[in-house]
């Protein structure tokens, strides 16, 4: 049995995504950027995945610019508005659990000359508001928060956050990271003070090498990428007509199910969460107190510290198993430092290397859960048993 | 401008009545290497020398870089040649070869010529001096030096003559497949992949095993293992690597001995297994990437006790290495960024805090009488779920 349960990483592309690009690869391939009857074909793909992204972010297609994937949106937002608006103020604000695609841009900002503040989170990996209106400054331009953590599922006040943000200076901008928050929860950036809100393809089961950045209209924002002039010369170079269409379907098929999906969700979280109690000294990490069930956080992650056992020991005897899942999270596992959002809501040096995160999509289903616990029941107290003295 | 090589091997010439077998087992490593480089070549043996001509178009970086991969080649000359068309030609030829090749010409040079067609029909001396002469006269910032010049530019007259002034460092040592073949103990480390380098340099054919021990290794640690046999392969051609699944004899140490012992038992049931795979393929002995004190199994009491258990030569080509010296070796030959990748290897999993350093081999055997009632049978599967990767 093969168990995919690492859908925070990258999802499967669902066959009518696939189907679409392949048709558009093959057979209405044109460059929208051409005059002829071809490349007028392809804009109209353009414009459907155009419209139909900004349809379900309630948002102008205007708003909407295709990038290659979450970590350019991010780039861009950040780098884009930090020097457009370097004249206001060089102060930008946001949190010490974002993705390294947020953190080393921030740290590359510095070296430019900006000053960035770094929230703490809390235990279950909140940043507090209190905190976020002391850090804000007359100087401050920016604010980058990311919507869902990708290693442990914690879910910030994006709301409460824009508003606060908005009161105190109309003027700073608020990007939010909603790579893994997109799908899982309902954003809508124009009710929420959110001005930028990055997206990207292949969590949702469409492809990789695309991504959305939603960028509002009164937003003064800076290319990163020169070129022919392609989407209001704001990024430039030839559209991914098959991924920005693969990846509009793979948001239109979320959204036809979505309610009863995250329902789904939930009660798969929760299901698996009661069953791996069940094994000895485990521990889960970033949930609400007093919210074992797993409400406040996101539907689709479970991170879990099993004392006694290698992250990456219990990763492969699981692969073993057909059942994959990840250590920490798949942009940090290959490198060996531990994870900087388990140190950032205190979980201890021997649990640090002892967490695997599970992720589901709305495709898991409750057999691929009850077998999935069923070898970890097997596996783990034989991998405990077997230990460096 | 280049169209042909002249390839100087040194320890070959020596080796009195061998020496053809030498120079034979340098062509045809000479011919495997060359067939992964665009372009066609020719290549000839004559009077003690061998020549790479290329037939038509070639690609002048990648064959050089081919034939500083193979084992034998001290160094590397790269030549033009024409045919004999008259002295006048000739002189026009070498005024034109070093204006190509020496844009900056305030050098010292010499005209050394070999005259092998013994009717040509100026003597060599005539030539040197004749055509220093021509150059002098085309190229007045040129000077004469005839003991220790900057530019010594050869001229062989054979059938065509051959011009020649460079030579590119080979890697030396003897063409492999000369003197037998070996198995390398190959971990994901930095010292194994410089063993099995040294090894092949002498001339010998490598074969490796690697102990793989899933779920404790990962894929990825496979994987970079086959990374480092490809890399090496490029120097020995190509290796057949044996994958042996540890994980069992592992647990089962773990489980019955001592685990300060721990290390030094797995090692030693790592070279029995080798051993059995190198008898059976018939290599002529073990390598290892041991340097002596390096870690606690590589002390000079540790070795004792793993190499108690093979009746074969274990040859240990690191072994008055020190770290600095064997990552400089491995940044050479171009195996270190690949072995410092973060995988772990199955030799760490378990370690012990405080390992033995000074095993003594009575207790180490009493120790492994633990293991009697299912180590044989642990063996042999291992040995017969050996999987065999040709790596090339």
């Amino acid at each position: 049995m093969e168990v995919y349960l690492d859908n925070s990483a990258t999802t499967r592309v669902l066959p009518e995504v696939a189907e679409l690009m392949t048709k558009i690869m093959c057979e209405d391939y044109g460059n929208p950027s051409s005059l002829h009857m071809k490349g007028v074909q392809a804009e109209n793909y353009l414009r459907y995945a155009k419209e139909t992204m900004a349809k379900l972010l309630k948002v102008n297609e205007k708003e909407i610019i295709f990038t290659s994937g979450g970590t350019e949106s991010d780039n861009m937002a950040l780098t884009g508005c930090a020097f457009a608006g370097s004249r206001r103020g060089k102060h930008i604000i946001t949190t010490q659990i974002e993705h390294p695609a947020v953190l080393k841009t921030c740290a590359y900002l510095e070296s430019e000359g900006f000053h960035v503040t770094y929230l703490p989170v809390n235990a279950w990996g909140q940043i507090s508001l209190d905190d976020l209106r002391r850090a804000m400054t007359p100087e401050t331009i920016l604010v980058s928060i990311m919507y869902i953590n990708n290693e442990i599922g914690s879910i910030q006040p994006i709301e409460l956050a824009g508003a606060m943000i908005k009161q105190i200076n109309p003027y700073t901008l608020f990007h939010v990271d909603a790579v893994q928050g997109f799908g899982k929860a309902r954003i809508y950036p124009k009710r929420m003070g959110i001005d930028l809100l990055s997206v990207s393809g292949h969590k949702i089961h469409g492809p990789k090498g695309i991504g959305v950045l939603y960028i509002g209209e009164k937003v003064k924002i800076r290319p990163i990428i020169y070129g022919g002039g392609q989407q209001m010369n704001l990024r430039s170079g030839t559209d991914n007509v098959p991924g920005a269409a693969g990846m509009a379907k793979a948001a239109e098929l979320l959204y036809h199910h979505y309610d009863s999906d995250i329902i789904n969700l939930y009660q798969h979280k929760k299901y698996f969460m009661e069953n791996v109690r069940r094994i000895e000294d485990v521990r889960i990490n970033g949930l609400v107190p007093g919210k074992p069930d797993g409400e406040g956080t996101a539907p689709h992650i479970v991170s879990v510290s099993v004392p006694g056992v290698r992250s990456e020991v219990l990763l492969h005897a699981l692969e073993d198993s057909g059942i994959y899942v990840s250590a920490g999270s798949a942009c940090a596992a290959r490198k060996p430092q531990p994870s900087a959002t388990l140190k950032a809501i205190g979980v201890e040096k021997p649990l640090l290397e002892s967490t695997i995160r599970f992720s589901f999509s709305v495709y898991t289903t409750k057999e691929e859960l009850d077998y999935t616990l069923r070898e970890m029941y097997d596996k783990i107290p034989m991998l405990r048993k077997y230990q460096r003295r | 401008m280049f169209t042909a090589f002249l390839i100087k091997y040194a320890e070959i010439a020596i080796k009195g009545k061998n020496r053809h077998l030498f120079e034979d087992a340098l062509i045809h490593q000479i011919k495997f290497a060359l067939k992964k480089c665009e372009g066609k070549f020719l290549i000839t043996k004559t009077q003690g020398r061998i020549y790479v001509e290329a037939q038509g178009e070639f690609d002048y970086e990648d064959t050089i870089g081919q034939l500083q991969h193979v084992f034998g080649i001290v160094g590397i000359c790269p030549m033009i040649y024409v045919e004999d068309e008259g002295f006048d030609r000739l002189c026009e030829t070498i005024v034109r070869y070093v204006g190509d090749v020496y844009p900056d010409r305030h050098k010292t040079f010499k005209v050394h010529c070999r005259r092998a067609r013994k009717n040509y029909p100026k003597e060599s001396m005539e030539v040197n001096a004749d055509l220093g002469e021509v150059l002098l006269n085309a190229y007045p910032e040129l000077s004469v030096d005839v003991h220790e010049p900057e530019i010594l530019l050869n001229v062989e007259i054979r059938e065509k003559i051959y011009i020649y002034s460079e030579v590119i460092p080979g890697p030396g040592g003897m063409p492999v497949g000369t003197g037998g073949k070996a198995m390398l103990l190959l971990s994901g480390g930095i010292d194994s992949p410089v063993a099995g380098y040294m090894i092949a340099k002498r001339g010998v054919k490598i074969d490796a095993v690697y102990f793989h021990a899933p779920p404790y290794t990962s894929e990825r640690a496979k994987q970079k293992v086959e990374d480092l046999a490809r890399l090496i392969s490029k120097y020995t051609g190509p290796i057949y690597l044996h994958v042996i699944n540890f994980t069992d004899i592992q647990l089962y140490i773990h489980e019955k001995c001592p685990h300060e012992e721990l290390t030094i038992i797995m090692r030693r049931y790592m070279m029995r297994i080798a051993e059995h795979i190198a008898d059976e393929t018939e290599c002529l002995g073990l390598v290892t990437g041991e340097s002596i004190g390096q870690v606690a199994s590589q002390t000079m009491g540790s070795l004792i006790a793993t190499n108690e258990v093979c009746h074969l030569p274990v040859y240990r080509p690191l072994i008055g290495f020190d770290k600095e010296e064997i990552v400089t070796s491995a940044k050479r030959i171009g195996t270190f960024e690949t072995s410092i990748l973060p995988y772990e290897d199955c030799c760490t999993i378990f370690v012990a805090k405080h390992p033995v350093t000074k095993p003594n081999v009575n207790i180490i055997r009493r120790h492994e009488k633990n293991l009697d009632e299912k180590i044989e049978e642990m063996v042999k599967t291992a040995l017969e779920t050996d999987e065999l990767i040709v790596v090339q």
